[in-house]
C-alpha cells in the first residue's frame, strides 16, 4: 500500500496561524496510530481565511480541510480523515471550492499544488516546459510573444514589459542584468511572497527567460528582509535548481549561462521604487536616482538592467509555453491577461484571487471576499497600497483595470485591496498617508522630505478644528506641491489617499480625535 | 533570526565581512549578519566596516542610520514587532498597539532589559490581520488574548525562528 499523501502549507500566513504546529501534531498522531503519510509542505492556495488549510490525497482527489487547529488532530484522526472521512472541517476536494475555481489562474496555477522544494513535482506540472521552448525559439521570438502578451509590469507602474525587454536586449554591453523586485512593501500585498514560497522555481524560470531574451547572465532578487520564511525557501529553491542543472554555466546543454543571487532589503518602502532598488543592491542607501537614464539602459553597476516585479517575471514561463496570445486573450483593452488580486484588511475572506482584468471592485469584495470580517458595512477601500487612493462604496462597480483607475484618480497599483467599515476614521488614515511618508521618504527631494511632515500638521490642525477652511486650503496646495514636484512615486502620490479622504470623506475631519477612530 | 546580544567581537566581525569577500556592494547584506549576531551595529562594528571595506565612516553610517533594521543600541531579550501599516489598521493594530504598550510597559521603539517593541510596517501577512512579528517569526489574526499568549510563551531565551 502507497503512503497516503498530506499536504499542510509552509507559507507565511498559514504558519503564522499555526500550521507548523498541526503538522507537527498531525505526524505526531500518525506516529502513534501506525499510518503511514508523507507529509508535504506545499504552498498557500491563497484561501488565506481557511487557514491553516490541510488536504489528504484520496484516490489522487484531494480533500480539503479548513481552519484545522492542533486540537482538532485527534478527532480528525478518530473521523478517518486520512481516508477523506467526515468532520466538522472537511470542505470537500480542494478542485470544488468556489474561491479557487472561480479564478483565472495563470501565474499562480501551480500554487498549493506542487511541492515547492521538489525540481521534480515542478517538471510534473509544466515546470521549465516555457524555458525549453525560449532555447528553441531563441531569443528575438521570446520577445515577440512578451511583446504580443500585452504583459505590463505587475509592481504598480504598469510599464509594458515587451517594450522594457527590447529597451535592454538592443542596448549592447559586456554585462546587463535581470534585477527582480520583490520589495513588496505596499500594505495588502502579498501576492509575491505567496508566489515565492508556493512555487519558487516559476520565477526562477521567468528570470532565466528574460537573462537569455536580453543577453543578460546574472540576476539579483531583492527581497524584503520582512519575509525571513520567503528567503529560506527560495534560497533552498535556487540551491535545487542548481544542483539539477537548471542554474548555472550551460543551463540543460543551451550553451547559456544564468545564476541568481538573493539580496535582503532592511526595512526601507522606498527601496521598492527600481532605483533606489538598484542603490540598495550596490549596498548603498535606497536614494532614488533621477531618471533618464532609465535602468534598462544605465541600471545596476551602471550596466543595461530589466528590473520587473516577481509576478510579472513569474507571468512569463506560461505565456512562452502557452503563447503570448493566450495570455492576451484575459482581461480588457489595455490591461491584457491576469492580475493576483489580493484581499485584505477587514475582509471575511482574504487571499489572492487571481482574475483577468475587468472584473469589479463589488465581485472581488462581495463574490470572494464574503464581506467585512466584522459584518459591517463598506466605508472605503484603498487599492494599490499606501500611494493609492480610497475608494467610496460608491465606486465599487470600478472595473478593474489600469486605464479605469486612472480615470476615477485611483490606481492598481500591484493589486492590493484593504477594505475598511463604517467605524473606520478617515482622516485619520490620510494623517497616516501623510506619515508613513515622512516615515520613508527617501530624503532626496524637499516637496516629499518637508512636505509630508507638514502635511501631518496641517492635518492634525484640521482634526483639532483649527482654522479648518484655510487649513483645507493649504493641505490641497501642498497636495499640488508633494505631487507635481517630487522625485518619485513616494512624495508624488502620498497625496492620493490624502486628496480622496478630502473629497469623500471631509465630515471625519470634524469627528476625528486622534486615537479615537474606533 | 535568533537575535543575541552577545557584544561585539571583532574577529567574529573579521570573520563575517571575509564571508562576503569583503565586498563593499555586499555592506547591507554584511550588516544583516551584525544585527543577527551581535544584536545591533556598534561603533565599533561601523569603524571596522569603514575599514575593512575600504569604506568612509561615514558611507557606513549612512547607510546603518538610512535603514529600518540597523539598531544601533542593544535590544532586549525578544524583538516584538507590531505592523502598523493599513491592512492591520483596519483590523484593530492602534488598539493592539496600545495594549502591547500598556501591558510590556515599553513604547513604541523602546526597550527594556526583556523586550524590545518596534513597529513595523507590512509583514506580508494581510489577509490574517492583525500580524505581529516575535523573535523573525509572524504570527496572524493576533488579538489581544493572542498577544498575551504570544508573550507568555516567549519564555527566558530568544527563541530561533526555525
Amino acid at each position: 500500500m502507497t503512503r497516503t499523501r498530506v499536504f499542510i502549507p509552509r507559507e507565511t500566513s498559514a504558519v503564522s496561524v499555526g500550521a507548523d504546529d498541526v503538522a507537527i501534531a498531525i505526524a505526531r498522531k500518525s506516529k502513534q496510530t501506525g499510518s503511514d503519510i508523507e507529509l508535504i509542505r506545499n504552498g498557500s492556495w491563497g484561501a488565506s481565511w481557511l487557514e491553516p488549510l490541510v488536504e489528504v490525497e484520496v484516490d489522487s482527489q484531494r480533500i480539503a480541510y479548513g481552519n484545522v487547529s492542533p486540537a482538532d488532530v485527534a478527532s480528525l484522526f478518530d473521523s478517518n480523515f486520512l481516508e477523506g472521512g467526515e468532520h466538522a472541517r472537511r470542505l470537500g476536494p480542494i478542485q470544488k471550492i468556489p474561491y479557487l475555481i472561480k479564478q483565472d489562474r495563470w501565474t499562480f496555477f501551480r500554487v498549493g499544488l506542487v511541492d515547492p522544494l521538489s525540481v521534480e513535482s515542478y517538471t510534473a506540472h509544466q515546470g521549465f516546459k516555457g524555458l525549453q521552448k525560449a532555447f528553441e525559439i531563441g531569443s528575438e521570438a521570446v520577445l515577440d510573444a512578451v511583446n504580443e502578451s500585452g504583459l505590463r509590469g505587475r509592481g504598480g507602474a504598469g510599464f509594458p514589459t515587451g517594450i522594457k525587454w527590447r529597451t535592454v536586449a538592443d542596448t549592447a554591453a559586456d554585462q546587463k542584468y535581470i534585477a527582480c523586485n520583490a520589495d513588496e512593501g505596499d500594505s495588502g500585498t502579498f501576492s509575491d511572497r505567496m508566489l515565492m514560497e508556493g512555487d519558487p522555481m516559476c520565477l526562477i524560470e521567468g528570470m532565466i527567460i528574460a537573462g537569455y531574451a536580453v543577453g543578460a547572465s546574472k540576476g539579483y532578487v531583492y527581497l524584503r528582509s520582512e519575509y525571513p520564511l520567503t528567503h529560506r525557501i527560495f534560497l533552498k529553491a535556487i540551491e535545487m535548481a542548481r544542483d539539477a542543472g537548471w542554474l548555472g554555466e550551460n543551463i540543460q546543454g543551451s550553451g547559456f549561462d544564468f545564476d541568481i543571487d538573493v539580496h535582503l532589503g532592511a526595512g526601507s518602502y522606498v527601496c521598492g521604487e527600481e532605483t533606489a532598488m538598484l542603490e540598495s543592491l550596490e549596498g548603498k542607501k535606497g536614494i532614488v536616482r533621477y531618471k533618464p537614464p532609465l535602468p534598462a539602459i544605465e541600471g545596476l553597476f551602471g550596466k543595461p538592467t530589466v528590473v520587473n516585479n516577481v509576478i510579472t517575471l513569474a507571468s512569463v514561463p506560461n505565456i512562452i509555453n502557452l503563447g503570448g496570445e493566450r495570455y492576451a486573450g484575459f482581461g480588457v483593452d489595455r490591461s491584457k491577461g491576469t492580475l493576483a488580486f489580493q484581499l485584505a484588511g477587514n475582509i471575511k475572506q482574504g487571499g489572492v484571487v487571481e482574475k483577468a482584468f475587468g472584473i469589479t471592485l463589488r465581485e472581488l469584495i462581495e463574490d470572494f471576499g464574503g464581506g467585512t470580517a466584522s459584518g459591517r458595512p463598506v466605508k472605503a477601500v484603498q487599492v494599490g497600497g499606501p500611494l493609492g487612493a480610497f475608494i467610496p462604496a460608491e465606486q465599487l462597480d470600478t472595473p478593474l483595470d489600469y486605464e479605469a483607475f486612472i480615470e476615477i484618480g485611483a490606481m492598481l497599483g500591484h493589486g492590493g485591496i484593504v477594505v475598511f467599515d463604517d467605524l473606520s476614521n478617515m482622516a485619520q488614515q490620510a494623517r497616516f498617508a501623510m506619515e508613513f511618508c515622512a516615515i520613508e521618504s527617501c530624503g532626496k527631494c524637499t516637496p516629499c522630505r518637508i512636505g509630508s511632515t507638514r502635511g501631518v500638521e496641517v492635518i492634525d490642525k484640521m482634526i483639532a478644528g483649527e482654522a479648518r477652511d484655510e487649513n483645507y486650503e493649504l493641505l490641497v496646495d501642498l497636495c499640488d506641491t508633494m505631487e507635481d514636484a517630487s522625485l518619485c512615486a513616494m512624495g508624488g502620490m502620498t497625496p492620493y489617499p490624502v486628496r480622496s479622504v478630502l473629497k469623500y470623506f471631509a465630515e471625519d475631519f470634524a469627528s476625528g480625535t486622534r486615537g479615537a477612530d474606533k | 533570526m535568533s537575535m543575541t546580544s552577545n557584544g561585539f567581537d571583532a574577529a567574529v566581525a573579521s570573520e563575517l565581512i571575509a564571508g562576503f569577500e569583503a565586498r563593499p556592494e555586499m555592506l547591507i547584506q554584511i550588516l544583516h549578519t551584525f544585527v543577527e549576531r551581535f544584536g545591533y551595529v556598534s561603533d565599533a562594528a561601523i569603524r571596522q566596516l569603514a575599514s575593512e571595506l575600504n569604506l568612509s565612516r561615514a558611507d557606513v553610517h549612512g547607510v546603518v542610520s538610512y535603514y529600518h533594521d540597523f539598531r544601533t543600541e542593544p535590544p532586549g531579550k525578544h524583538i516584538i514587532r507590531i505592523c502598523q501599516a493599513e491592512a492591520c489598521q483596519a483590523m484593530g493594530s492602534r488598539e493592539l498597539t496600545a495594549h502591547a504598550q500598556d501591558t510590556l510597559g515599553v513604547d513604541m521603539h523602546g526597550s527594556s532589559d526583556d523586550v524590545t517593541l518596534e513597529p513595523v510596517y507590512c509583514l506580508g501577512n494581510c489577509a490574517c490581520s492583525p500580524a505581529v512579528m516575535i523573535d523573525g517569526r509572524t504570527y496572524g489574526r493576533v488579538d489581544t488574548l493572542r498577544f498575551d499568549e504570544l508573550v507568555g510563551g516567549m519564555g527566558g531565551d530568544a527563541i530561533d525562528s526555525h
